[in-house]
């Protein structure tokens, strides 16, 4: 469902990785490991189609993919209930309650964003995730500021209602979620400095 | 694409939202006006459109650096152009946005505020007709700037000095509607070249800004 052949991406003008090449099928995930910098969010952030690939391939069905960054979009004038509804009706769904209690926030569906601590914002991030319904996830480190019990919550979501059910994740993280899927390491396939420095459609 | 207008209102209405700066700004700017030139009636008679037009753009300026920049800090920009919905749409209904909480308030206001400007009474209809054609212009072309200027830390000067000059077109044709319709003349001339701007805005700057925010997000 989701192919990447030879992709080749660049942060600022500077090429960063090159010849990354993968193949997800339904209910597959891929971790994706490296040391800080080796370009993991920069290669989420081109499969997510929001900057443009230096060289090859990305495939998969149109009008599938979401992409979680390190900010959540959660407005904090708006409470819980709000602001999944906002996304849900974005992506022309209708909000289901039953999601609230899923990712531990149906105490706080009234409260305002505003008044969230760090983990609490970050679970309603990932509840928006269950709210748009979407194949194929683009996670770019989900567990930042969760507990354990947080953590393992989502992992179960992750591969009960995701994976299970025909979903694909590409998964940024340095801890290890307890999920069933391979990863990948992207130091080798960091590209030399200087190299295939971008075009200036990169530059821009 | 009403989910987000919905949003966008609510988000203004609400608290550190800012709706109603622009109308108290505006409100100051015409009451300083005849502390500055004198209270001589017939004085600010004559110059009550120009203040009043220059004084809708100021306050409609007043806001514009907040249209993407909160989307932009907390990531639901990004978050929203991975969505279904265009980014073209999403420009739209963000200038539709800033002209309802901000252009159209003006628009109600300025006939009260021409009142403290004793301005000419065969004015009022073309004051209020000629705002009312004119500031989703300059929400349009201010929803462009604000994508230009996204990514900037302290974007906001630099927007007023990239968005005051498309501004003039606008300006010209709305004080002079004004000024003919106080002077009893025919002023459908440039109330239609006003029209015309703001359809051409309409119909050109979405694509802009979709354009220039795609470039600022990567």
């Amino acid at each position: 469902m989701l192919h990447v052949t030879n992709l080749g991406c660049a942060r600022g003008g500077a090429a960063v990785l090159r010849d990354v090449s993968f193949d997800l099928r339904a209910g597959q995930a891929l971790i994706l490991r490296g040391p800080n910098g080796v370009g993991k969010t920069t290669l989420l952030r081109t499969l997510a189609g929001l900057q443009p690939a230096l060289s090859g391939d990305v495939t998969m069905p149109e009008e599938s993919a979401a992409y979680a960054s390190h900010a959540d979009g959660i407005k904090t004038a708006l409470t819980v209930t709000e602001n999944l509804r906002f996304w849900a009706e974005v992506y022309g769904l209708t909000f289901d309650a039953a999601i609230l209690r899923r990712f531990d926030l149906a105490d706080l569906r009234d409260r305002q964003g505003g008044t969230l601590s760090a983990g609490q914002k970050r679970r309603l991030g990932l509840a928006r995730l269950a709210v748009i319904g979407r194949k194929i996830l683009f996670l770019d480190e989900p567990t930042v500021s969760l507990d354990t019990g947080s953590v393992a919550m989502f992992a179960r979501w992750l591969q009960d209602s995701h994976l299970a059910q025909g979903g694909i994740a590409v998964i940024a993280t340095h801890i290890d979620l307890g999920i069933d899927a391979p990863a990948l390491d992207l130091t080798p396939f960091k590209s030399a400095p200087g190299t295939g420095g971008g075009t200036d459609e990169a530059f821009l | 694409m009403i989910a987000l207008l919905k949003r966008d209102l609510a988000l203004a209405l609400r608290a550190g939202g800012g709706f109603g700066l622009g109308l108290a700004f505006f409100l100051i700017v015409v009451v300083l006006v005849p502390f500055g030139v004198g209270p001589e009636a017939d004085v600010l008679t004559r110059i009550a459109p120009g203040i009043l037009w220059v004084g809708a753009l100021l306050a409609a300026l007043l806001s514009l650096d907040r249209i993407f920049a909160l989307d932009f800090e907390d990531g639901s920009l990004a978050l929203l152009a991975t969505s279904p919905l265009p980014l073209e749409a999403a420009g739209l209904v963000k200038a539709t946005a800033h002209w309802i909480t901000t252009g159209l308030p003006l628009t109600l206001a300025a006939p009260l505020f021409g009142f403290l400007l004793s301005m000419e009474t065969t004015a009022y209809g073309y004051l209020l007709v000629s705002l009312l054609i004119g500031t989703p212009a300059l929400s349009m072309i201010g929803t462009f700037g604000a994508a230009l200027t996204v990514g900037l830390k302290r974007g906001g000067l630099l927007l007023s000095l990239l968005v005051l000059p498309l501004y003039v077109p606008t300006l010209i044709f709305g004080a002079e509607a004004v000024r003919r319709g106080a002077a009893g003349l025919d002023a459908s001339a440039p109330l239609i070249l006003q029209a015309g701007i703001t359809a051409g805005c309409f119909a050109i700057l979405p694509f802009a800004t979709a354009a220039v925010l795609r470039i600022n997000l990567r």
